[in-house]
């Protein structure tokens, strides 16, 4: 391995908000449920819809906070 | 059967005109030399952060997309829904690993991922499995788009006996070949900002008009099954479709950016921070197919399976129709005509993307690597339009030919191979620590055993695995991607106390904005 390496990585904790996204969405039994419901929307659409937005607001911070 | 809809198809057939026209000129849009392959395939990489959204937007959520989970969710109900837990977390992987690989890619004039792995690795025939896995998998997803463009023109009632009934279709396609052949991909980049503004305009309607119409999102939810609404609760022993649905939100996330078309989409940007702007942004369309979910339960409580009118449609599209069955029924006809054309150009900016995308895969790492490796710019490129062609018209043939599940089937299967690319491609812009034949054989292991578990689960990609009594029915490309890599793991071990590796020509550096 040469030089150029050493700094290369720069690992960021802000990466870890990604994490919650994947967790929010990938367990569906916080989420496969009627109530409560909005508008008439079953809990299970609207939570996941809303979660299409908190994830382009979290990726839109670790975007500001990182640089590549 | 049903009458030709004069006015939607007026209106398709004009908006038709104006994108083939734009097509064309599309050659003279940020203008380049395209008789250099990286000017035909990658729009000469100029794309900003705008062009990009519309371009991968316009590339990933397909025609098929948009007839396809509305359907899934008419016949299938919640299940549809893992698109968006798909979509959501494809963005963080997105923005994690491709903007190194833009670069590293930038540097080295690479068109392909094969290309990648061939100067990552060192390794031509692991470069080759790579390649063929992308080809194999696009070929029938080009098909499919196909389907989404059959479906909208016997939406409007256009149809025929025989292989009359395909001649629509066969008109699309020599279009979309011309101007592909012709303008490469600024092409499909200039038709995806009038797609991507349609399908919006359409999906907005649809959510607000047809509720108001059916009296509340209340009542149509009403409407639905109860076994649809939700998804299953598992029994004992097993996950279920709670293990299904996760499974599939995440293998098909993990498998997304692989496909050759995709990867086409990003490498045009013009940088790495097009790139990480953009998975902050596409989530846009995300939100969209969300809604267009939903209409697959208006669809339901528009009861629009039992009406005449629709009998035969659904004889012949199956769930299929159930979109374009409810748009002619809840709007007038011109807005029908709008909303077909926004999926049949939408079926043309994919299979655009993808036959290039093909082409480059072929000219660059099948035909220059075996067969002539000394090919001038100007032959490069003109092989790479040769082949586009080629790859479209066999799309077509097998459309017209073959029943359209067997494209479905493929497509599906598409998607449990193009993973097995996965740790070469997306693991390889973080590490070279993989040894390249271990990886060969990694690859070797999820193909087959991926192809196996799909046949044995009666062609359909998620497959029951039994561990000691307990049962977790998933998504086949996340099982096998885990098998790979375990595989490749264990013998890059093995392989790196034996010998040393071959040759990596990037540097660390290579791999971030300079």
């Amino acid at each position: 391995m040469n030089d150029t390496q050493t700094k290369s990585e720069k690992w960021s904790w802000w990466y870890l908000l990604f994490l919650i996204q994947f967790v929010a969405v990938l367990w569906p039994p916080f989420y496969n449920k009627v109530d409560p419901s909005w508008w008439g929307i079953p809990f299970f659409y609207w939570y996941q819809l809303l979660w299409v937005i908190i994830g382009a607001v979290l990726t839109a911070i670790v975007y500001f906070a990182t640089e590549d | 059967m049903q009458d030709v809809n004069w006015t939607a198809l007026i209106v398709f057939v004009l908006l038709f005109g104006f994108i083939t026209w734009l097509g064309f000129a599309a050659a003279h849009w940020r203008k380049g030399d395209l008789d250099l392959l990286h000017e035909w395939g990658l729009g000469g990489r100029r794309f900003g952060t705008i062009v990009t959204w519309f371009l991968i937007g316009g590339d990933l959520y397909t025609a098929y997309t948009f007839i396809a989970v509305p359907a899934l969710a008419f016949g299938a109900g919640a299940i549809a829904f893992f698109a968006i837990p798909y979509t959501i977390i494809v963005y963080p992987i997105l923005f994690l690993a491709f903007p190194r690989l833009w670069y590293v890619c930038h540097k080295h004039n690479y068109i392909t991922a094969a290309d990648f792995v061939r100067g990552r690795f060192g390794n031509r025939w692991l470069a080759l499995a790579v390649t063929i896995t992308g080809i194999v998998a696009t070929m029938p997803y080009i098909a499919l788009q196909l389907v989404g463009l059959q479906v909208v023109i016997g939406g409007m009632g256009v149809s025929g006996t025989g292989y009359a009934g395909d001649l629509p279709l066969v008109i699309a396609f020599v279009i979309l070949a011309a101007f592909t052949y012709s303008s490469g991909l600024r092409a499909p980049a200039s038709i995806a900002i009038v797609k991507d503004i349609l399908i919006y305009i359409t999906a907005f309607a649809a959510v607000i008009v047809v509720p108001i119409q059916l009296g509340g999102f209340g009542k149509i939810f009403a409407a639905v099954p109860t076994a649809k609404l939700l998804l299953a609760t598992p029994g004992a022993n097993t996950t279920g479709a709670y293990g299904i649905y996760a499974t599939l939100a995440l293998g098909s996330a993990l498998a997304l950016f692989l496909y050759p078309h995709s990867l086409t989409g990003i490498l045009s940007a013009s940088s790495g921070h097009a790139i990480r702007r953009n998975a902050a942004m596409l989530p846009g369309y995300s939100l969209m197919l969300g809604l267009l979910a939903l209409v697959g339960f208006f669809a339901i409580a528009a009861g629009v399976a039992n009406l005449p009118e629709n009998a035969e449609g659904f004889k012949q599209f199956g769930n299929n129709f159930a979109v374009p069955a409810l748009f002619l029924h809840s709007f007038p006809s011109w807005f029908a005509g709008i909303a077909f054309a926004a999926v049949g150009i939408g079926a043309l900016v994919p299979a655009a993307i993808m036959s290039i995308a093909a082409a480059n895969l072929y000219t660059r790492n099948i035909h220059r690597e075996f067969i002539n490796k000394n090919p001038t710019d100007r032959e490069e490129a003109q092989m790479a339009k040769w082949v586009s062609l080629i790859v479209k018209f066999g799309a077509l043939v097998f459309i017209v030919f073959v029943p359209s599940q067997y494209a479905i089937y493929l497509q599906l299967l598409g998607g449990i191979l193009i993973v097995q690319t996965l740790p070469s491609v997306m693991l390889g812009v973080y590490t070279r620590w993989f040894n390249d034949w271990a990886l060969l054989i990694g690859w070797a292991v999820g193909t087959v055993a991926g192809t196996w578990m799909f046949v044995a689960a009666n062609l359909t990609p998620n497959y029951p695995l039994a561990i000691g009594g307990f049962t977790f029915p998933g998504y086949t490309a996340l099982y096998t991607v885990i098998l790979n890599l375990i595989v490749t793991i264990v013998l890059t071990m093995l392989f790196n106390a034996m010998n040393a590796a071959a040759v990596d020509e990037t540097v660390a550096a290579d791999y971030r904005a300079q």
